[in-house]
């Protein structure tokens, strides 16, 4: 499966589209990790912990916008976009879309 | 008695978030200007999202996250600014460094891959989990990510 986020996949040609395919996550904070967070509130800086979480649940939505493609019978999704929105105090949700295609 | 205390938890907290805060600040934009000099031979490009591209084999999509979080100084700081208005000098930093590490994270991974270009880059910025009352800028995470290409 490529991904791209641009019109098309460079030196391929789309042969079919199967239109918008979509994947979402949403994750809760963890306890212990926004006891943490909170005395990074006080020195600033990355909050490592935040970053891979953040990281892992795009990617779990990224493998489910892959799988929806992957039913269709596409080979390619393109123009990929992301979005995060945070829900409720304690959860966020991440957000990958793109169009299936299948490229030659 | 007690409220004297309260003074001294304040002042501690300040000064720690202001020289830890900055100490932090300078090590994080003394390793971005370094990584960015080292990574300068890939162009990042925000167009080409539609043909014609650069003659390309392969493409990939590339994704850099940071989630980067205001220190006490700067939470006081940009609390004190909102009475004046005016630049918040503490958090356009904050949001500078964020987006600067997302896009070399970015980078990074696509030099690896062996990319001679990344078209498209796009970032975003949201605010992570800080709806508490008035410390709403907590923590902000940036994501950039575009197309690598290589030939």
């Amino acid at each position: 499966m490529i991904l791209t986020n641009i019109e098309g996949v460079p030196g391929k040609t789309i042969v079919e589209h199967f239109g918008i395919v979509q994947g979402s996550t949403v994750r809760a904070k963890h306890v212990g990790k926004d006891i943490m967070a909170g005395f990074k509130n006080i020195i600033g800086g990355e909050i490592k912990s935040y970053t891979e979480l953040l990281n892992e649940s795009r990617q779990e939505a990224i493998e489910r916008m892959v799988k929806q493609a992957d039913t269709l019978g596409a080979n390619a999704i393109i123009n990929v976009r992301f979005a995060t929105s945070s829900i409720t105090q304690g959860a966020a949700e991440l957000f990958a879309y793109g169009t299936a295609v299948r490229v030659e | 008695m007690g409220s004297f205390l309260e003074i001294l938890i304040f002042l501690g907290l300040l000064a720690l978030g202001y020289f830890a805060g900055h100490y932090f600040e300078r090590k994080h934009y003394k390793s971005i200007r370094l990584r960015e000099s080292q990574t300068l031979h890939i162009p990042l490009i925000t167009v080409g999202a539609k043909p014609p591209w650069p003659n390309a084999k392969e493409a990939k999509l590339f994704i850099g996250g940071v989630v980067i979080s205001t220190d006490y100084f700067k939470t006081i700081s940009a609390g004190l600014r909102n009475l004046v208005g005016g630049r918040v000098m503490a958090y356009e930093t904050l949001l500078d460094r964020g987006r600067r590490e997302a896009l070399l994270r970015m980078k990074e991974q696509a030099i690896e891959w062996g990319a001679t270009q990344i078209l498209n880059v796009r970032l975003e910025t949201a605010s992570i989990w800080g709806a508490e009352g008035k410390q709403s800028v907590g923590s902000v995470e940036v994501i950039a990510y575009g197309t690598g290409i290589k030939e």
